[in-house]
This record gives structure tokens, C-alpha cells and sequence, in this order.
């Protein structure tokens, strides 16, 4: 009855491919550590999100329950100002701000090429940079082919510009390069973290499960579903609403994409497509979200408490934000002038963008949306 | 002129806020702390008794009133009042509508707190949540909500209210000077005296060892809790209810800061292993009954220990079967070892263990029902989850004891009015810790506090907004509008 009966956490059986990391904590690890032990004596917070019950199944916490927990962490806040051991207290608890540290970390070093995880250190200036390059890339390139920016009667065809496949070939390689390099990441994380032995049966229950806390950003209601905290204690759904929009237009961007890759290919329709097409119509759409997303996580963001999370990646959270905004500005302004002499350099400062958005995806705030759903599963494996 | 005055910014001052707002009055709150300290005790809370007839959202089964009140009586031994004990315990079982709608939510008990589920509802996020949202709705609902104001003295006249006394103060660099606020009506709820270390010394006094035995107190709460108002009231005449040595008191870890504490310094190990005091020796069952009906006994047990200390002893089977303590233990791979690591005399620690683990008579563990392990012929006896400690490494635990908060208040009724000489003031009412002690006159169970600090904060709010409107209010008004 009275008794907590906290499992001791089962050998680690280490799975082949893992990174070699040094078991010793590292200080941002070992603050994470300190306030674990703290908050698993009190637990109050259990009920706000997934990281206090996987932490009150553990008694220790060592290097990869440290790195499994801070990707847990969804940084609401709800626990920050619930806290009475949360500065002026001399305990100084700040969950999601030692969490938030980690997760930085935790990106940096499983990233593939390992040389690569160094970006994660000045990301705004990585974003910046990528950006540029980009943009030039793209906008010499139309300079290069057409003489000038604003040739005349392309009527709407940026294949005369850039041919399909030219395109195809760019973006497909740039875009598979970041999906491998994520995709190793991930697998990099998962394994250092996972003890790769009893959880097999339960897998589809669990995937099911996180995949639906990821779909509905579960961990963004605060437990009782009026949402995280943002510049106080106050509670608020827009955090949660923002993503949606975020995620969902992001999605049906990339439907609109990939509709339009089966019209070309199947069907034979190359582009441009007509406003009603479905591939425009999905694009619309999408573009949308991706402007009320990303500008209203900004305005979130700019009034975030300070002493939420870690000040030092507002940078990263901003240059991202501000990336996804541009690339769907850019598509939207695209669209709308497709038809006029614009089209040549909308089209470059919108590739420019995207190219941009897609060489950094590994190495930047997009990260967080894969190693949070590595670490729900986990969440949801350990649960039953 | 202000309605209402309320003093204290704790749960139960929030209540009695709230309910007077809400009854149509204007309504200042002042609070001794700043603002990231506000919430006294209440921010260390983390739920509420209710006595519910059947299951309850997060409640299961069903607490009736006479259970309630049972429990009530055995833990004070029969120090209690029993109309108002029945007061408070009837009101626990309607308020929690009304805090759901001030913003407080409710969840299911936690993990190592499933033993409660039955007659406690959880808050979410604890305490400090609570009284977030309390504060939150106080801001909205127009409360004047004033920090780093603390009362030092009322101003009365013949049993009447008239004004508080707050003193100059230096503030964000800044002095501020002293004020004399008025109002038609005054809610007393500043919590205890357990933070004025003074106090707690002249309470406790000298022992029979020469020791002034307060000296080694912890405060598990706010540091804020200093009695000045409590102390002014008694010393202007105001009818005192219960002893100052009475006070919900627990066994913490030695290691624990002086001030806010809170639930974590708990050590929660006492009944899987023994305690032992500075000598070495045993001195109280430590398997007597579950760990939750006896963990508030154990720091008045340790304050009673040469030194007013006390080591809880485990060895390895007990670990991973309880709350896990903040801070780690004495780890030791044998007896002399630990005893020369906790500072104890060799010989007669492991003598006592000794005897203890030859004493032991087994049978079928099991810590979740009061099982046969138990020891025989040894005094004092552990009479339930006796088993030898034999199984390094073996760990120890210091204990001090850890005052949560103090009993000694002001005597009350079922209006909540302070009473001077047996006659209760017309527009003096008080709450919370500073009246607790007219229901808990010693010993605790888990949560009652918290229902306390409603019921009665809720009838003062209630009663000081009627006495703001010059009604004098009947008595049974709280207890009518504690249903809405």
C-alpha cells in the first residue's frame, strides 16, 4: 500500500549501432539529473505530461534516460510555475529549461555526419547563412540561364526556367540527404536509449498511441486540456493551435507536391496547374497554414516567458519560424504571379527558400518534431 | 473604504476572497510575501480530504461523513470540536464544484499515493497550481491583490475591526511607507507561528536534558509564517484555542533546507526498516500502522530523541519500495561501517541491530496489508513488516523533525468569527492555520488541512461580506452558502 514500487530500470542491452557517447554527465546532463531526483521525490507534476511518469520508473537517472526525458519534454511551462522548489527557491527547479538544454545537445550529438552536429550550436547563423546561399544560388542561376530577372511570356512555365528534371534531381537528392541524415540521427537516439529486449508485442498498440500524441500535440493540453502556459501561469490552447497550423499546412504542401509529382509522371500533366487543380488547391491551403502557423508561434515566442526553455535557442526557434513563413510567402507570391515578369524571381527566391529550408532540416529546430515522436513511442512502450 | 480586508495569501484567504467578491462585495487581499513566494503553506499542498457517499470523478468508492470523522477523532485523540469537525467535513464534500470553477483542477492520485485514492482528491500540479488559479481568478474578478504587505498589527475597538496596520518596508530598493488601511470587515488567515523561530523555542522550551529542543526544527513551510498577526490577537484579548507544542509534524531528512521544505525532504523508508536515535538505539514501533496514518506521529517522536535526532536503517530489499528521498542515503557494506558514516556509537548500533534481526519472526511479507512479520520479545516490538536487515548495502537516513505548520490559533465557531471573551466579534473573522486548531487540537491525516482552509475560509468570506453590508449575518449563513 504504501509503497512507491518503482521498477528498477531492466539491463541495457545495447542494441549494434549506437554513438559512443561518454558516460559521464556532462554538466547540463547533470542538472537534469539533480532535479530528477528532486522532482521524483514530490511528483506533483505527474499529471501534466508523459516525462513525470517515465521518470517516477526510474530511480537513477543516467546519460540516456537523461537524453529519453528531455525529448520528452513538449517545454509547456505547466511545471515551472506549479513548482515550489522553482527559483527563489534555493532547489532552483526549472524542468523545461534544464530539459531544453539537453535537447540541444542530445540533436548536436547524434546528428550524421557527426561533424555536422556542430551547427545546432549557432543555428540562427546556420539558418542565416543557409539562406543566402540559397537565394544566390538560385537567383545567379536565372541571371545565369535568362540574361536577366525579369525575362517576359514565360506564361506561368518554370520549366522553361528550370527544367523538371534539373529540379527533380536537386531537390530530390537535397531532400533524401536530410531524410537519411535525420533518419540516422533518430536511429542513433533510439538506440542508445532503447534496452532492446521485451518490449517487442506491444509495438503496434504503441505506435498507435504516440502517433496519436504526436497528431494532436497531446502534450500541449496540460493534462487537462485547457493547454501549456506561455508568459505566465495562465493556460492557453494557441501553443497547441499554432503547431496544427504549422504542421498540417506543412503536410498538405507536401501532398500538393506529391499530387502534382503522380500528375506529372502518371498522368502526363506537367505544370503549371491551373488555380482549381487539386495541386493548387492543396497548395493554397497549405501556404496558408504554414503563414498563420509559423507567425503566430512568433508572437507566442516573442512573449514566452523568460524563464521558459533556454534563452540561448531563441535564435534557432526564430530563424526556423521565420524560414517556414518565407518559404510560403515566397509560393504564395509565386502563384499570385506567376503569369507576370515577376515569375523568374519569385520563383528563384521561393526555390532559394525551400532549398534552404530542406539542406537544414537536419541540423535545425525541424529536428525536435522527430526525436519527440522517438521519444513518445518509447514513452508509450514503457507504459504498458 | 474597502468591503472587505483580507490578510493572509494562502488557500484559505483565497477563499474567503473569492466567496466575498463574489457575494457582491469590494474586496483587498494583502499578502506578507512577494509575489514568488505567495501561497504559504498551501503551495506545498497537494490535495484535499473529501468525504464523498459515492464514487467522484477522481474519487473512488465512497469516504461517509462518520468514517471522516472517525479518522478525525483517532488521530487528535479526541482534541477537536466535533460541530465544526462535522462542519468542515460536510462542507469537503460540496466545494469542489466551486474550486473548478475558480480554475482548479483535480487529477487522479499519484504514483506512492494510490493508498489515498479513496478519501483524497489530487490537485493538478499540486498546491501552487491551486492557488494559481485562485490568483488568476482573484485578479479577474477585480480583487485588489496586494504582495509584500504584511500586517503587523489590527487596530480594534470593542471587538470591532477597524483597521490593519501594515509597516514602513524597504522594497525593490525603495522604502514604502507604513499604512493604516481600513475596511467594513476583516478575514484573518496568515497561517501559523511555526517560521518564528522564537516562538517555537519559548513553545518547546528546555527538556529534561537541558536542550531547547526547537532549536532543531526544520519548517517544512513558508517562511513567512511568523505569527505577528496571531500574536497580536492573543495579546489583545482574542478567545486561543489549542497547545503551541501541537503542530502537524513529520520525520524529513536532516539535509532539508530550514525554510519550504515541502513534501520532497519526507522520508518515507521508516516502516520497511527501523529508526534508531544518537545512542544507537530503537526507540518507538515502526511498523505500528501503514506508513500515511503514521508519518505525522514520527517527527514529535524524533523531537522527543536526545539531540532530536533519529536515523532511519534499511538494507537493500527495501530499496525501490518506497518514495524515492531527494537526497541519497549512507551507503554501507556492513553495520559498524554505516553506524562510524552516520556518526553512531559502533557497539550498540549493531547490538541493536542485532537483536532486532534475532527478534524477527517471519512470515509472509507484504507491505500492503498489515502483514505477520513481526518481532517478538523485543522492546519496543516492531509488530508489522518486521524483517532482519541482513541484505548489504545497507542505508541510513537522518531524521529531524519537520514542522509543517503550528495548532495553536484562534478560537472560532461555525461563522468563523474571532470571539473576544466568548463573544464573537460582528465583523472579525478568521481562517486557515490560524483556526485549524479548534478542529485539529493534534495529529493529522493527509489533506485535512486543505479542507479545513476551504470550509472555513469559504464561511468567513461569506460572513465578512454580509458584516461588510452592516447585515448581521445568522448562524447557519456559511454553512447555507458553503453549498452553492
Amino acid at each position: 500500500m504504501p509503497s512507491a514500487d518503482v521498477p528498477i530500470q531492466a539491463e541495457k542491452a545495447r542494441a549494434v549501432e549506437t554513438v559512443d557517447l561518454i558516460p559521464l554527465l556532462n554538466e547540463d546532463e547533470a542538472e537534469v539529473a539533480r532535479q530528477m531526483q528532486i522532482c521524483n521525490a514530490c511528483r506533483y507534476c505527474e499529471g501534466f505530461c508523459a516525462v513525470f511518469p517515465a521518470m517516477t520508473r526510474r530511480l537513477e537517472f543516467g546519460k540516456a534516460d537523461i537524453h529519453y526525458l528531455a525529448n520528452l519534454c513538449h517545454n509547456c511551462g505547466a511545471c515551472l510555475h506549479s513548482c515550489q522548489y522553482a527559483p527563489p527557491h534555493e532547489f532552483g527547479v526549472n524542468v523545461p529549461q534544464a530539459m531544453a538544454k539537453v535537447r540541444l545537445n542530445t540533436y548536436g550529438d547524434y546528428a550524421w555526419p557527426a561533424a555536422f552536429g556542430r551547427l545546432y550550436k549557432r543555428n540562427g547563423v546556420t539558418l542565416s547563412v543557409a539562406t543566402a546561399a540559397a537565394l544566390s544560388l538560385f537567383l545567379l542561376l536565372t541571371i545565369a540561364m535568362q540574361g536577366e530577372l525579369f525575362p517576359q511570356g514565360l506564361n506561368g512555365n518554370f520549366y522553361a526556367l528550370f527544367p523538371h528534371n534539373t529540379l527533380a534531381l536537386m531537390f530530390g537528392a537535397v531532400f533524401g540527404f536530410s531524410l537519411l541524415s535525420l533518419g540516422i540521427g533518430v536511429r542513433r537516439f533510439w538506440n542508445n536509449l532503447s534496452p532492446g529486449s521485451s518490449e517487442g508485442r506491444a509495438k503496434p498498440a504503441a505506435a498507435l498511441e504516440a502517433g496519436g500524441a504526436v497528431l494532436t500535440l497531446k502534450y500541449l493540453d496540460g493534462g487537462h486540456g485547457e493547454g501549456c502556459t506561455n508568459e505566465g501561469d495562465k493556460f492557453t490552447l494557441w501553443r497547441r493551435r499554432f503547431h496544427h497550423f504549422t504542421f498540417y499546412g506543412f503536410m498538405l504542401c507536401f501532398a500538393a507536391t506529391a499530387v502534382a509529382t503522380l500528375y506529372h509522371y502518371l498522368l502526363d500533366l506537367p505544370a503549371p496547374y491551373p488555380v482549381t487543380s487539386l495541386p493548387v488547391l492543396l497548395g493554397i491551403a497549405g501556404g496558408i497554414g504554414l503563414l498563420i502557423g509559423p507567425a503566430g508561434l512568433l508572437a507566442l515566442n516573442l512573449r514566452r516567458h523568460p524563464d521558459h526553455g533556454d534563452a540561448r535557442q531563441r535564435p534557432m526557434d526564430r530563424a526556423f519560424i521565420v524560414l517556414l513563413f518565407l518559404v510560403s510567402l515566397s509560393g504564395l507570391v509565386l502563384l499570385a504571379l506567376r503569369d507576370t515578369s515577376w515569375l523568374a524571381l519569385t520563383l528563384a527566391i521561393h526555390l532559394g527558400l525551400v532549398m534552404a529550408f530542406f539542406l537544414t532540416m537536419p541540423y535545425g529546430k525541424f529536428a525536435h518534431g522527430i526525436y519527440r515522436a522517438a521519444a513518445l513511442f518509447k514513452s508509450s512502450l514503457e507504459s504498458r | 473604504m474597502i468591503d472587505v480586508l483580507v490578510i493572509g495569501g494562502g488557500n484559505a484567504a483565497l477563499c474567503a476572497a473569492l466567496m466575498a467578491r463574489e457575494a457582491g462585495a469590494s474586496v483587498m487581499l494583502l499578502e506578507a510575501s512577494p509575489r514568488q513566494w505567495r501561497g504559504g503553506n498551501s503551495q506545498h499542498t497537494r490535495n484535499l480530504r473529501c468525504m464523498h457517499e459515492g464514487p467522484q470523478d477522481v474519487l473512488v468508492d465512497a469516504y461517509p461523513e462518520e468514517e471522516f470523522w472517525q479518522d478525525l477523532l483517532k488521530v487528535t485523540g479526541g482534541a477537536t470540536d466535533e460541530k465544526l469537525a462535522r462542519l468542515v467535513i460536510r462542507a469537503s464534500s460540496k466545494c469542489r464544484g466551486w474550486m473548478r470553477k475558480h480554475g482548479v483542477r483535480f487529477q487522479p492520485p499519484l504514483s506512492g499515493a494510490l493508498h489515498v485514492a479513496r478519501t483524497n482528491a489530487f490537485f493538478m500540479g499540486g498546491g501552487k497550481a491551486l492557488i494559481n488559479a485562485y490568483y488568476r481568478s482573484a485578479e479577474q474578478l477585480g480583487i485588489q491583490i496586494r504582495y509584500d504587505s504584511p500586517v503587523e498589527a489590527i487596530e480594534l475597538h470593542d471587538g470591532r475591526f477597524v483597521a490593519a496596520r501594515v509597516p514602513a518596508r524597504d522594497l525593490d530598493g525603495g522604502r514604502r511607507p507604513a499604512e493604516r488601511i481600513e475596511a467594513r470587515s476583516c478575514v484573518l488567515a496568515a497561517g501559523g507561528f511555526e517560521s518564528n523561530r522564537d516562538w517555537l523555542r519559548d513553545a518547546w522550551g528546555q527538556n529534561e536534558r537541558g536542550e531547547w529542543a526547537a532549536d532543531n526544527f526544520l519548517i517544512r513551510g513558508t517562511r513567512f509564517n511568523t505569527g505577528v498577526l496571531l500574536r497580536d490577537l492573543l495579546e489583545q484579548g482574542a478567545d486561543a484555542i489549542g497547545d503551541p507544542t501541537q503542530a502537524h509534524m513529520v520525520a524529513i531528512d536532516a539535509r532539508a533546507p530550514l525554510y519550504d521544505g515541502g513534501i520532497c525532504t519526507r522520508i518515507d523508508c521508516v516502516s520497511l526498516g527501523v529508526v534508531v536515535n544518537r545512542d544507537g538505539e530503537r526507540f518507538y514501533d515502526e511498523g505500528e500502522d501503514f506508513w500515511p496514518k503514521r508519518y505525522a506521529i514520527w517527527g514529535r517522536l524524533v523531537a522527543g530523541q536526545p539531540g532530536q535526532i533519529g536515523y532511519s536503517i534499511i538494507d537493500s530489499k527495501a530499496v525501490g519500495h518506497f518514495m524515492p528521498p531527494v537526497f541519497p542515503g549512507e551507503q554501507a557494506h556492513s553495520l559498524d561501517e554505516l553506524a562510524r558514516k552516520l556518526g553512531l556509537p559502533e557497539a550498540s548500533f549493531v547490538q541493536a541491530i542485532q537483536a532486532y534481526n534475532a527478534a524477527c519472526r517471519l512470515g509472509t511479507f507484504d507491505h500492503t496489508v498489515l502483514d505477520d512479520c513481526h518481532t517478538e520479545g523485543l522492546v519496543p516490538a516492531k509488530t508489522h513488516w518486521a524483517r532482519p536487515i541482513d541484505t548489504p548495502p545497507y542505508f541510513g537516513y537522518a531524521l529531524r523533525p519537520g514542522v509543517t505548520f503550528t495548532y495553536l490559533g484562534l478560537k472560532t465557531d461555525d461563522t468563523a468569527a474571532v470571539r473576544f471573551g466568548g463573544k464573537p466579534s460582528p465583523n472579525l473573522f478568521v481562517a486557515g492555520e490560524m483556526m485549524a486548531g479548534n478542529v485539529l487540537g493534534q495529529g493529522y491525516t493527509a489533506g485535512v488541512g486543505m479542507s479545513i482552509g476551504t470550509a472555513f475560509g469559504r464561511i468567513a468570506g461569506v460572513q465578512a461580506a454580509a458584516a461588510s453590508r452592516g447585515a448581521h449575518s445568522s448562524h447557519n449563513r456559511g454553512k447555507h452558502h458553503a453549498i452553492s
